[in-house]
Formats: C-alpha cells, sequence, structure tokens
C-alpha cells in the first residue's frame, strides 16, 4: 500500500530530525519541556499537511524557477494561520513558544517535503506524506521534551516526579543541554540501526 | 612464517623505521602527571580530610567507569591501564569544593570521559580538557554547589547537607575563597568599604601555603609547585604554557591593579588564589588539548591568563580558569597552524 508506506516512513527512515537531520532550530530551542515539544510539533504538523496539500494541487501551475518563492509564500500563509489561531485558543503555548512559531516559515523540513515530495506526487499522498512526516516530528520534539524535563526540572508535563530533595540538572533546561540530548538520541538510534542490520546479515548468511 | 618476520628473527634482523624510540609512551606520561599530583592530593587531604578523598575515589571511579564503557561500546582495545581516565579523574576531583556530593563528583568523571574524551574518539582525538569538559557540565547543573566553600578542616557531613544541626550547632564554617573577596571588592560602592573587605584577603604566606577556602587541589600553591617541578624535571611539561599564564594573568592583573588599586585585588592575590597556578601548571599543559610548538604553547598560555584574568576582574564570575582553558583549547588547531615550524630547505614558501 503507497499510502501506509508514504505514512509510516515519516517514523521510519525519514524520522526527522534524527534520520533527515533538518530542522534543529526549533528542535534545539523548545523542547525545554514536553508540553512545548508537543506544541511545537503540532503546528508544524498543520503547516505541513496543509502546505503539502496545497503545492500538490498547484505543482503544474507553479513555473519551475520561482518554486521556490511561491512554496514560502504558501507556507508563509499557514504560519500566520496557526500563529493567530494559537493566539486566540493558546494563549500560553504560544507565549512559551515565542518567536519559533513564525519561524516554522524558514523551518527546512517543510520546504523540503514540497520541494521533495509533494511537487512531484498527487494531492492525496502528499496529505499522507505531511501527516506521517510531522507526526514523527512531534514525537521526536516529545521525546527529546521528556528527557530534558525529567532531568532538567525534575517534572513530566508539569508534575513534579521526585520528592523535594531532587536536584535538577539545570544544563538541560538549557541551551547546551539540548544538543548533548540531541546528540545521545542520535547515538541511541544509529546504535540500534547498526545493531538491527548486522542482525539481519547475519540470519542472511545463515541462509545461505 | 611471514617473510617480515622470518627477517626480523635473522642474525641481521630488518625492520622498518622508526629504529629507536625513546621510554616515553602514555603511562609513563600518565604516571608522571600521578607522581606530579601527590603532593596537591597530600595537601587536600590534609586540609579537607576525608571530604578529599572520597571526592577523589568517585571521580576516578567515574572516569574509569566510562572510559571502559565507551572503549566497549566502540570495540577499542581497553585503555583503562595506560592510567589517562585516572589522571582525568584525579584533576576533575582536585577541582572541586570540598562539599561537592560524592555521587555528583563520580557523574562528573563519567561526563568528563565520556563525553569530553570518548565521544570524540578516545584518547588524543579529544579537542577539550576532559576534566575541565566534567566540570563545566557539573558547574552549569549545580552552580550553587559548585561553589559552597569552607574553611579547611571542618567537619562537613560527607555526601552533603546543612551548615548548622537541628540542635544549634555549628558543623562547619563557610569560608570566602581569594577570589570571592577580590569580586566583592569590585562590588563595593566606595573605597572605604572595598578597603575593609581587602582585610579579609589572606596574607600572601596562607595563600602560598593554602589553609584557606577552595576547591580541594588549588588551594596550597607550595604544593602545586612542588608537584609542577617534576613535571618540569621530567620534561612532561615544558615552561612555556605555565610561564604564558603567568605572564598574561600578572601583566594584566598589574595593569588593572594600577589603574585602580582601591577595589582590584592585587597580582599576588590573583595569581596565589584560585586555580590560576593549578590551572597553569597541570590543567593547561595537558598534551593532547595544547598546541604542539614553543610558541604556540607560549601563544596559548598569554591567552589562558588573560581571558582568566578577563573574566575575574570585568566578567561575572569569581573565577574563570576553567572556561579560559576550554576557550584556548577551540583555538588550538588554528595556533597550531600559525606556529607550525617550516621544513627544512624550503624558502620563500608560507607556512601556512
Amino acid at each position: 500500500m503507497r499510502i501506509v508506506k508514504e505514512f509510516s516512513k515519516g517514523f521510519t527512515t525519514h524520522l526527522p530530525p534524527f534520520r533527515l537531520v533538518l530542522g534543529l532550530c526549533p528542535v534545539l530551542a523548545v523542547t525545554t519541556t514536553v508540553a512545548n515539544g508537543i506544541g511545537m510539533g503540532l503546528a508544524a504538523t498543520f503547516v505541513l499537511v496543509c502546505s503539502n496539500v496545497l503545492v500538490s494541487l498547484l505543482r503544474k501551475v507553479i513555473p519551475s524557477k520561482v518554486r521556490i518563492a511561491c512554496f514560502i509564500v504558501l507556507i508563509a500563509t499557514f504560519v500566520v494561520i496557526v500563529e493567530i489561531i494559537m493566539k486566540a485558543f493558546f494563549f500560553p503555548l504560544s507565549q512559551s513558544l515565542g518567536i519559533f512559531i513564525p519561524l516554522i516559515v524558514v523551518n527546512c523540513i517543510i520546504l523540503g517535503r514540497a520541494e521533495a515530495f509533494a511537487a512531484k506526487n498527487p494531492v492525496h499522498l502528499a496529505a499522507v506524506d505531511g501527516l506521517g512526516i510531522g507526526l514523527g516530528f512531534t514525537l521526536s520534539l516529545a521525546v527529546l521534551g521528556t528527557v530534558r524535563e525529567i532531568l532538567g526540572a525534575g517534572t513530566f508535563l508539569g508534575t513534579p516526579l521526585f520528592g523535594e530533595s531532587f536536584e535538577p540538572f539545570t544544563l538541560f533546561a538549557k541551551a547546551p543541554g539540548a544538543f548533548i540530548g540531541l546528540g545521545v538520541l542520535l547515538f541511541l538510534l544509529n546504535a540500534v540501526d547498526r545493531f538491527r542490520l548486522r542482525a539481519r546479515e547475519e540470519s542472511l548468511q545463515r541462509r545461505f | 612464517m611471514v617473510p617480515e618476520e622470518k627477517a626480523q628473527r635473522g642474525l641481521f634482523p630488518l625492520k622498518s623505521s622508526p629504529h629507536l624510540t625513546a621510554p616515553l609512551t602514555t603511562p609513563r606520561v600518565m604516571l608522571d602527571v600521578l607522581i606530579a599530583l601527590l603532593p596537591v592530593t597530600i595537601a587536600a587531604i590534609l586540609f579537607f580530610r576525608l571530604h578529599a578523598i572520597v571526592l577523589i575515589l568517585a571521580s576516578v571511579a567515574g572516569a574509569a567507569l566510562a572510559e571502559w564503557i565507551g572503549n566497549r561500546l566502540m570495540n577499542k582495545e581497553h585503555t583503562l591501564l595506560d592510567g589517562s581516565a585516572v589522571v582525568t579523574g584525579m584533576i576533575l576531583a582536585l577541582c572541586l569544593p570540598p562539599t561537592f556530593p560524592f555521587y555528583f563528583a563520580a557523574l562528573g568523571g563519567a561526563v568528563s570521559t565520556g563525553i569530553g574524551k570518548m565521544a570524540f574518539g578516545g584518547l588524543g582525538y579529544n579537542i577539550f580538557n576532559p576534566a575541565m569538559v566534567g566540570r563545566t557540565f557539573l558547574t552549569a547543573c549545580f552552580g550553587t554547589m559548585m561553589t559552597a566553600w569552607i574553611e579547611p578542616g571542618t567537619l562537613y557531613p560527607i555526601g552533603g547537607g546543612d551548615l548548622v544541626t537541628a540542635a544549634g550547632d555549628v558543623i562547619a564554617v563557610t569560608a570566602a575563597t581569594p577570589l570571592g573577596i577580590a569580586k566583592q571588592m569590585l562590588a563595593a560602592g566606595d573605597p572605604a568599604e572595598a578597603a575593609a573587605i581587602a582585610a579579609q584577603l589572606p596574607g600572601p604566606l596562607r595563600l602560598f601555603l593554602g589553609n584557606i577556602g577552595g576547591s580541594l587541589g588549588e588551594t596550597s600553591a607550595l604544593a602545586i609547585l612542588l608537584g609542577s617541578l617534576w613535571m618540569l624535571l621530567r620534561r612532561t611539561i615544558t615552561w612555556h604554557i605555565p610561564a604564558g599564564v603567568l605572564l598574561g594573568a600578572f601583566v594584566f592583573g598589574l595593569v588593572a591593579w594600577l589603574a585602580n588599586p582601591t577595589v582590584v585585588a592585587d597580582p599576588s592575590a590573583h595569581l596565589l588564589g584560585g586555580a590560576m597556578l593549578f590551572g597553569a601548571f597541570i590543567i593547561a599543559t595537558d598534551p593532547v588539548t595544547c598546541p604542539l610548538s614553543a610558541s604556540g604553547r607560549f601563544a596559548f598560555g598569554v591567552g589562558v591568563g588573560l581571558i582568566t584574568m578577563l573574566i575575574r576582574i570585568v566578567g561575572g564570575y569569581p573565577e574563570g580558569v576553567m572556561y579560559a582553558v576550554l576557550l584556548m583549547n577551540a583555538v588550538t588547531p588554528f595556533l597550531d597552524r600559525w606556529t607550525a615550524p617550516r621544513p627544512l630547505g624550503l624558502e620563500g614558501t608560507s607556512h601556512a
């Protein structure tokens, strides 16, 4: 099934930002808490799905010489929509995400999917691709946010996990902690991949 | 038998160069550093008793464990016995305040070798001084614990706790470090207030012997100089880096003091207080992360000294050796490129 394949690749081979190492700026900046990570991920997902659909619909109309500018205009439209919606209905979240909501415009993942996928594929696949990649992005941000919130503040979704005596690793609430957390998660994912690859090679060798 | 092996065993052994090897190996260098750290360690144990022993053991254990795991994960030969992890753990422990909890010291040791060294590929590949990476991590995580100083010889409970018991007995007395006093002088409103604070500065003799508040290993100038003398005699380190650090710091301190003697502590307090000597002789001279050429090393030292004094006098922190060393580590590749020796016989070519 093509649709299932295009959807699931957002969690496997194209998982941002661990597989596509793109969009690192919001990943490092907003993952201080789980809630921020999920909020940012969902906002990016909305923009990604909408822009993918529109780019796919207009792919035969847009002249290829000016396509990047056209994509950016389309993406910017949806980012403004998200920004206004968040200000209206999720004000505290939009306050804590701050400048990083408008900056979704320049998120490489969104432009990358428009250029690499939506501009070449029919609209239903483009929508599914955007949804898969967006949800994968949300998942990654949530995982990194979980690690950083638990270590950096001792809480999960705002509820304290440890007793009063817990000494939070304030480093993880700051930017260097984001880099270290991202690096360690990347290392773990690569290690798992390598382990699985080796296991598959061994099973192939056994077969022949 | 492989032909090469045969040739090596015959009457006239054949072997490709190098034909002469110096007895200077990594374990030997590390042993020299450990010998040099001995006086400092003894001084630390004399001043801070059990705290020093517990912190050193914990930090070394953490560093060694992370090194072992790192080698295991990378399928590399185990390097525990070359002693580099022990040296890193010792240096980190000697840079910690005596009241620091030992379990976090172990964590710091693990970060030192795990992230500071093994993540870059092991000994010889790291860009930054591993012990300072660990200390920066601990400072960024536990800022208040990293600046809790006590008077030497007080019986602060191992593993942390309050300075006063529930019954009201004073267990330990907090102590202002010389650099803390220097910082207060800078913050003082008027000259009279600054002079009153300056009176708390320990005299040069006390600074030299080291019976004052501070990190475990940095208080006693005498012990540091004794250990450094051994390394200089053994040529484990050259004089260029320490001379550069002390010169840079002295010139900066002198100019600042002459310009404003009421609020700036005199240069001797800056040279003898804090981690200046420990940094100059033991931290900055790490052979992996300092430049290779003599002139590069001297420039590296001057940079460390100037940045340290810049942080101490102009910046927000009382102490800056750690950041100064890390910043100069980052510049080391450039210093190496600018001071690369020109190959013999090449004339008129640029040395890049």
